[in-house]
């Protein structure tokens, strides 16, 4: 077998650049790019972790004692824009940056430049919206649906306001997430090292090609409504005012038929950090491989199938209402051929219990629940009780908070010693684990009862009955925030001066692990020769790649 | 050992039925007081989800938990455990049963759905505002539209933030929502400015409120009592505040009511978002921020 030397594929190398300083430039490296997106999603996930405790501070006591509404409706707005577009989405793209390259054995990605763009605009982004806090009119304040009429409302009667800063931002990180799912599915489309077909892909590599596939696919629909919303607020057309034979609900359509995907654009490449993990601590292959990889795919076929499930309160015919639930409840099938295979992964096997794998295991587990009161969600009838209720909040939270987060944490346990070259501490680790878990499930479990008792959600005072489980929810989130603090010190201090880390410190299969920690600037002296499916943990040879190119 | 598991796992399907069936039953109780026929309706639904959801997470989580307790290996063994890469027919199982219980999940709801239907909760009839100039103005004498029920039709009107209701019969105008119990009540849902939901928790019902459109909506409640009508699309700053008192009268209090509401003369309403917004609460963080001004108060008898 050949193989190819470096000089073929990516011209000399370049000296590895030394400085922190690149951390900071608009560098072309995928590396680069990818420590830069998760730094800078990690720093929104504190502000919009701050604005959330702000929330559950004002919800301590039915009446307002803290802030005002009108700074209450800012706050969970911006809270809820912030955790999806700056920190799931980044954190994710950021993950895919730095690994995807290394899985797939490629020197780079795609399109460098374009890449590099993509993410420059994710701070710019954050500053806007951040910065829109101080104009008179104040911050958008119509939650993150942006639903028209009161959306656009603009009582200020500023041509400058929150809510034109708001859309703005909505269409700049949608032109930067089509310019990173660009980037990622060509490369992986186009620079699979030689060997590496499609059914030799790592799930997590699977998982980020559904994951972008539905970014091209569902994103510019939420980018034209943005677009129009911002023309009626400012313009004054009229696409979706009710006043002027505009169609609000025509708005619902367009919003949902991406941001229900957009829920599985932050949970598949979970999904793939759950799939390299819980192999690599349970020392056994990913069950199913094939059949997981495929169901990537079908959720992201059946996910755009889903939207109006939202919108079963709304103006919704009863037709839609059944056609739509069918399709929800179908997605929890290959969902659960996921689940199923993760479980078989870890039966009989041999687990080891750092801190990864207590991240895997605790998201895993949080999302079986999330997965049964989603089905729950589906169902007409009992959507329309508990519709626009903590029910849902308390669901979503469970999804977006307590596996995907709870994904991403494990991700950069996982992954810390390749990216950094060092190890972190695994006691500061898993207190970090312990505290989030406990505080993930007091602040967002309560919810779903107050929501089936009838408490609506995005109300800044409440009815007096509902007082204790929102006191037990508020000091979840406390929790949360302070679970926060292990992490950062851990991560810092580790990286700073950690123990130097081997290059595959978990003795774990994939080709990130068969070169240096950190990887060199074109991560392969020489381009890898694929030989087998991944996952070979216990076989004869588990190595993936020809030991003759190395 | 073999003994062992095989004990444990009769142990544990012991205690997935007992629990899911415990639950099932409890789940009627974590709802708010049922008080409209759709109410008992979602209830069975509702505890058939619970049940079947307890038996999915107490078996998936069962296997997790079992893995976790007894495949824990110590940290000096480095060995890898046997590759197994799958099993064509567990796997074909584990889709096909999913397959299964979505299908029965879908049809159970969707019966509930059509029986709540039978009962008059949810059928959606579109009545365009502006082709029908009898909604233009409410509070006329001459508004009732003589196509639908002669039976009582009360017209809800949703504004920023204030509930009211208008009956067109004896042409009252109130905060309060009156209905007699056990009669099937036709509501009809307009907003005058932005979207807004009614929603009554102890009845399970809920159903935004769309600009230029009249909703038709319609349940039966069935329980005497007083209960909360909250605003359950966010409709702008003092959404919170948009709440009305829903109360359920026998025939012979609902007619006292109405009787006694015709003959107060209208004044305008006592509304909180307005009270609020002229006299703001002294709060430590303040905004200052433009906020859309409250409509005026509704012209209530009562």
């Amino acid at each position: 077998m050949t193989t190819i030397p470096a000089a073929d594929a990516g011209g000399p190398l370049r000296p590895q650049p030394a400085s922190w300083r690149r951390y900071f430039s608009f560098s072309t490296d995928h590396k680069v790019i990818g420590v830069q997106y998760l730094v800078t999603a990690f720093l929104f996930f504190l502000i919009g972790g701050l604005f959330a405790m702000i929330v559950r501070a004002e919800l301590l006591t039915p009446q307002l004692d803290i802030v005002d509404r009108s700074l209450y409706n800012g706050l969970f707005t911006i809270h809820g824009t912030i955790m999806i577009f700056l920190w799931i989405f980044p954190a994710n793209v950021g993950l895919a940056n730095y690994l995807v390259p290394l899985m797939i054995g490629a020197r780079e990605t795609a399109f460098p430049v374009l890449n590099a763009l993509a993410f420059w605009l994710i701070p710019v982004i954050g500053i806007l919206l951040l910065l829109s806090f101080f104009l008179p009119s104040g911050t958008a304040q119509a939650g993150w649906w942006s639903y028209p009429p009161v959306s656009i409302q603009n009582p200020s009667g500023h041509l400058i306001n929150g809510e034109f800063v708001w859309l703005l931002a909505m269409v700049i990180s949608g032109i930067s997430s089509i310019m990173g799912a660009v980037n990622l599915v060509t490369t992986i489309v186009q620079m699979r090292a030689p060997g590496m077909t499609f059914f030799r892909m790592p799930i997590y590599v699977w998982t980020t090609l559904s994951a972008q596939l539905l970014q091209l696919f569902c994103l510019p629909a939420l980018t034209g409504a943005a677009i129009m919303l911002l023309f009626d607020l400012s313009l004054g057309t009229d696409f979706f005012t009710p006043s002027k034979q505009g169609d609000p609900i025509i708005y619902q359509h367009l919003f949902w038929f991406y941001s229900h995907p957009a829920v599985y654009v932050m949970a598949l490449p979970a999904f793939g950090v759950f799939s390299e993990v819980l192999p690599a601590f349970a020392r056994k292959p990913l069950f199913g491989y094939k059949n997981v990889a495929i169901s990537s795919m079908l959720i992201c076929v059946i996910s755009t199938t889903v939207w109006v499930h939202h919108m079963f309160a709304s103006a919704t015919p009863n037709w839609m209402r059944i056609v739509f639930m069918a399709t929800s409840m179908l997605v929890a099938v290959p969902t659960g051929i996921k689940v199923f295979a993760w479980v078989a992964t870890i039966w009989r096997g041999k687990l080891h219990f750092q801190t990864p794998m207590l991240f895997a295991l605790g998201g895993v587990s949080m999302f079986l629940f999330a997965g049964i009161t989603g089905v729950m969600l589906a169902a007409v009838p009992f959507d329309i009780h508990v519709n626009n209720t903590y029910f849902v909040v308390g669901h979503f939270h469970y999804v977006v908070f307590n596996t995907i987060t709870m994904a991403i944490y494990a991700g950069i346990y996982y992954w810390f010693p390749k990216i950094t070259g060092r190890m972190y501490s695994e006691g500061w680790g898993k207190l970090h684990f312990w505290l989030t878990l406990i505080g993930a499930n007091l602040n967002f479990f309560p919810m779903h009862a107050l929501g089936l008792q009838g408490m609506v959600r995005r109300i800044a005072s409440y009815d007096p009955q509902y007082t204790g489980l929102n006191v037990v929810a508020s000091v979840g989130a406390f929790l949360l925030g302070m679970s926060t603090l292990p992490f950062i010190a851990n991560m810092v201090s580790s990286w700073l001066q950690g123990r130097k880390a081997p290059d595959n410190p978990w003795n774990a299969t994939g080709l990130e692990w068969t070169t240096s920690s950190p990887p060199p600037s074109e991560n392969f002296a020489e381009i890898p020769i694929v030989t087998s499916e991944p996952y070979g943990y216990g076989e004869q040879n588990r190595l993936v790649i020809d030991p003759l190119s190395t | 050992m073999q003994i062992f598991n095989a004990l444990l796992l009769t142990i544990w399907v012991g205690i997935t039925i007992f629990t899911s069936h415990i639950l099932g039953q409890q789940a009627y109780d974590w709802l708010p007081t049922a008080a409209a026929a759709e109410a008992e309706l979602v209830g069975h639904l509702f505890s058939f989800l619970v049940t079947l959801g307890t038996i999915v997470f107490l078996g998936v989580g069962g296997m997790i938990a079992y893995s976790i307790l007894f495949y824990r290996t110590a940290a000096s063994d480095r060995s890898d455990a046997p590759p197994i890469r799958g099993n064509s027919t567990l796997e074909i199982v584990w889709t096909v049963i999913p397959i299964l219980l979505v299908i029965w999940i879908a049809s159970y709801s969707y019966d509930i759905y059509q029986r709540m239907d039978t009962l008059g909760s949810l059928p959606l009839a579109h009545l365009h505002l502006l082709e029908s100039p009898a909604y233009a103005e409410m509070g006329s004498q001459d508004s009732q539209p003589s196509d639908t029920q002669p039976s009582e039709q009360i017209e809800v009107l949703a504004k920023q933030w204030a509930w009211s209701f208008h009956y067109p019969s004896q042409n009252i105008t109130s905060t309060e929502l009156h209905l007699p119990v056990n009669q099937s009540v036709h509501l009809v849902l307009q907003s005058e400015d932005v979207l807004h939901g009614f929603f009554v928790p102890n009845f399970r019902i809920k159903q935004d409120i769309i600009p230029n459109q009249a909703i038709a909506f319609q349940f039966t409640p069935n329980r005497v009592g007083q209960y909360p009508l909250y605003d359950s699309q966010f409709s702008g700053t003092y959404f919170a505040l948009m709440q009305a008192t829903v109360y359920v009268d026998t025939p012979k209090q609902y007619a006292q009511w109405l009787a006694q509401a015709a003959t107060q003369p209208p004044v305008p309403a006592v509304n909180s978002a307005n009270s609020e917004h002229a006299q703001p609460p002294s709060l430590p963080v303040r905004s200052h921020w433009h906020t859309v001004s409250p409509a005026p108060p509704p012209l209530v008898n009562q």
